[in-house]
């Protein structure tokens, strides 16, 4: 068998191009078949890694999805905005252990600004369980702090100690002074998660808040500034944390102690968060006591009467997400497949064509004293070794082409796919594949089987 | 000649006939026996079912009728993957070109029929097949050649990497069809000086085949094919 090994990949490196061609042409069809089932399943663990250990996301009556992506993954709005009374009627709720709330709406530079309460670095799990770990700093306390996800800190070059100032929309604008404006400061950097937690920022909800009334005092000077300067987080903004007309009055007095004294003198102090002021969130995180109230719990808050809800189970929601994308994923699969079987044609097609000018290489080894079946092994070892080469290839192909796309992936759209050695499936395709080209491989031998037989040591050219 | 199955000849046929499928008789040869360590040459034509007959007693083919006896085996009587081996451990052949798989050193060539065949193989007793190969190397003056790719050897260089290999552990049949066809006068000349010394060596019977008469001279014992064929001169009359 050495010596049939040795002998078929000699044979192969004497046709350098027609093997390297096929090699290249099995790969490249693995390749696309693993890179689908890749990043299928780094999607969904990207996903499903993002949020552990909340039970329920509870959001505006609207779509399922919608509210999930928007809460919790930053892709497109949330489904409207629910009132901070409502949620504090909820928190109270026995079946509760804790919640997290949420203001979405804000962008900093292509950022997602998040007002959330330091809770949410208490309770927020991702992956195997981890905790929100910080790099640098600490939690969210006052409303001129913000934390930063290792991305924007990484991208935007802060550091701790430097001022962001999210105008809400008008930031952009030129012209305006920061009067207008409400600038934070970095007190904390989060470690790497690879969640879309890595590309927001920050901030209490009380931040959010002033940041609105500053923004809502200028627009109120300058109403023809609005046109044009809204990026997109506009839309998801106007209806989340504007419910009504900002408050005409600031109780100055009420919170004091909140105020760094290094605060501008045109720096109109917020609310203190436990004032009867009207104010919404865009959803909040829900963990319950017990995994078995969940269910329960989901269907009480579905069917609130004093305001319309929709509470979501992350991982129902996002089975519910995958069997939408397994059409698109069988779709992708089925034409990884025809591939495979192209490429494996393609090798067949090569191994058929080269039989004719090795009959008499077929004689030689049958003089030698090769029996048939050695003839056969041969050439099933040639398309194994051919449709082995060219897996192995293709699962490098596969793994350094997301080694070096994960960074671009994850700018563009937020999901961490991790590089990862094939699974089970993976690998189930991958014999699959192999026994195929050497059922190939079988096609030729049996000609070149029978061929030698007939010929005997004295093929007819 | 007398009657075949004389113990001790190297080939022995009695009553052979032998035709491709269902087709015309291409061999019908009564008697023919060589015996062992003999130097035969068969002048055989194009035609006159040269190759057939060596294909019968390397034994890649079946005799329709008769019987054929390779040193003292009878062909007939084994199986397709005995018939294989039997060749691979006793006999040594050489083609008329085309020796040497491309892909493969004039050193693994020559090493091929005992790295294919144990029985082979075991014809060195505790001689590796390095130094075996490096003897008969040395006999056929191709040790600078061993290893240069077979492409790269001219054509009686070839012939000579293919004979070095069909001696190699001295399997007591060699079987030569035209080998020196494709040479010139000279290297042809030296081809069989040296081949006729390696065989001698190995003690080994040669059949050597050509439908070049000049060459009968230098053997022991001279043999035509189409006066020992019956098919040939029927096809004939």
């Amino acid at each position: 068998m050495n010596v049939l090994l040795a002998l078929a990949w000699r044979s192969l490196r004497n046709r350098p191009v027609t093997s390297l061609l096929t090699v290249a042409a099995v790969a490249l069809s693995i390749t696309l078949l693993l890179g689908v089932e890749q990043a299928r399943r780094g999607m969904r663990e990207s996903f499903t890694g993002t949020i552990k250990g909340t039970d329920l996301v509870v959001g505006a009556r609207g779509g399922t999805l919608q509210l999930l992506l928007g809460a919790v993954f930053g892709i497109g709005a949330p489904t409207g905005s629910v009132p901070y009374e409502v949620y504090e009627t909820w928190t109270k709720h026995p079946a509760i252990k804790w919640t997290v709330p949420l203001a979405i709406g804000d962008s900093y530079r292509g950022f997602r600004v998040l007002g959330t309460t330091p809770a949410l670095f208490r309770h927020w799990r991702y992956r195997s369980a981890g905790t929100l770990s910080f790099a640098a700093g600490h939690v969210i306390a006052t409303p001129r702090d913000v934390v930063l996800g290792s991305e924007v800190a990484a991208t935007l070059g802060l550091r701790m100690g430097d001022t962001v100032t999210v105008g809400h929309g008008l930031n952009a604008v030129a012209g305006l002074g920061d009067h207008e404006a409400h600038p934070f400061t970095v007190v904390g950097i989060l470690q790497q998660t690879s969640t879309p937690l890595d590309r927001a920022l920050f901030v209490t909800l009380d931040g959010i808040e002033a940041m609105h009334e500053a923004g809502a005092a200028a627009d109120g000077g300058m109403p023809g500034a609005m046109p044009g300067a809204a990026p997109a987080a506009m839309p998801g903004a106007a209806p989340t944390v504007m419910p009504g007309p900002a408050p005409p009055s600031m109780p100055v007095a009420a919170a004091p102690a909140a105020t760094p004294g290094a605060a501008p003198p045109e720096y109109i102090p917020p609310t203190n968060i436990f004032q009867d002021q009207p104010r919404a969130l865009s959803a909040f995180l829900v963990g319950t006591r017990t995994r078995y109230e969940t269910l329960r719990l989901q269907r009480e808050i579905n069917q609130y009467k004093a305001e319309p809800l929709t509470a979501v189970i992350p991982g129902v929601t996002l089975g519910e997400l995958w069997r939408t994308l397994g059409t698109v994923e069988g779709g992708l699969r089925l034409v990884g497949a025809l591939t495979i079987i192209v490429g494996l044609i393609g090798m067949l097609v090569a191994l058929y064509s080269s039989l004719e000018a090795r009959r008499r290489e077929m004689a030689v080894l049958r003089a030698v004293g090769a029996r048939p079946s050695m003839i056969v092994s041969l050439l099933v070892l040639e398309s194994g070794m051919l449709t082995l080469l060219g897996c192995a290839l293709g699962v490098a192909l596969t793994m350094g082409g997301f080694a070096l796309a994960q960074g671009t992936i994850e700018a563009r759209t937020g999901v961490h796919i991790a590089v990862q050695v094939p699974g089970a499936l993976e690998w189930t395709y991958i014999g699959i594949v192999l026994a195929a080209g050497v059922l190939v491989g079988l096609v030729p031998a049996w000609r070149a089987y029978r061929s030698s037989l007939a010929d005997g040591l004295s093929p007819r050219l | 000649m007398t009657a075949a199955g004389r113990p001790g000849a190297a080939i022995a046929i009695d009553g052979l006939q032998f035709s491709y499928g269902s087709g015309p008789r291409v061999l019908d040869i009564p008697s023919l026996v060589i015996d062992r360590g003999s130097r035969v040459f068969l002048h055989g034509p194009s035609g006159c079912g040269k190759t057939t007959l060596l294909g019968l007693l390397a034994g890649v083919l079946h005799a329709t009728n008769g019987s054929v006896r390779v040193l003292d085996r009878d062909m007939n009587a084994m199986s397709g993957g005995q018939r294989d081996a039997f060749r691979a451990e006793h006999i040594g052949y050489v083609f008329q070109q085309f020796n040497l798989i491309p892909y493969l050193s004039a050193y693994d060539n020559i090493a091929l029929p005992c790295r294919l065949d144990a029985g082979r193989r075991a014809r060195l007793g505790a001689v590796s097949i390095d130094a075996a190969i490096r003897d008969v190397a040395a006999q056929l003056d191709i040790t600078a050649l061993l290893h240069h790719s077979a492409t790269a050897l001219s054509v009686g260089q070839q012939q000579r990497v293919a004979a070095a290999r069909a001696l190699l552990a001295s399997p007591e049949l060699v079987i030569c069809d035209e080998p020196t066809s494709s040479l010139d006068t000279d290297r042809r000349d030296a081809f069989l000086a040296l081949l006729a010394r390696s065989v001698a060596q190995a003690n080994a019977t040669l059949l050597f085949v050509s439908h070049d008469k000049s060459l009968g001279a230098r053997f022991d014992v001279q043999l035509s094919l189409p006066s020992l064929n019956r098919a040939t001169r029927l096809d004939a009359a």
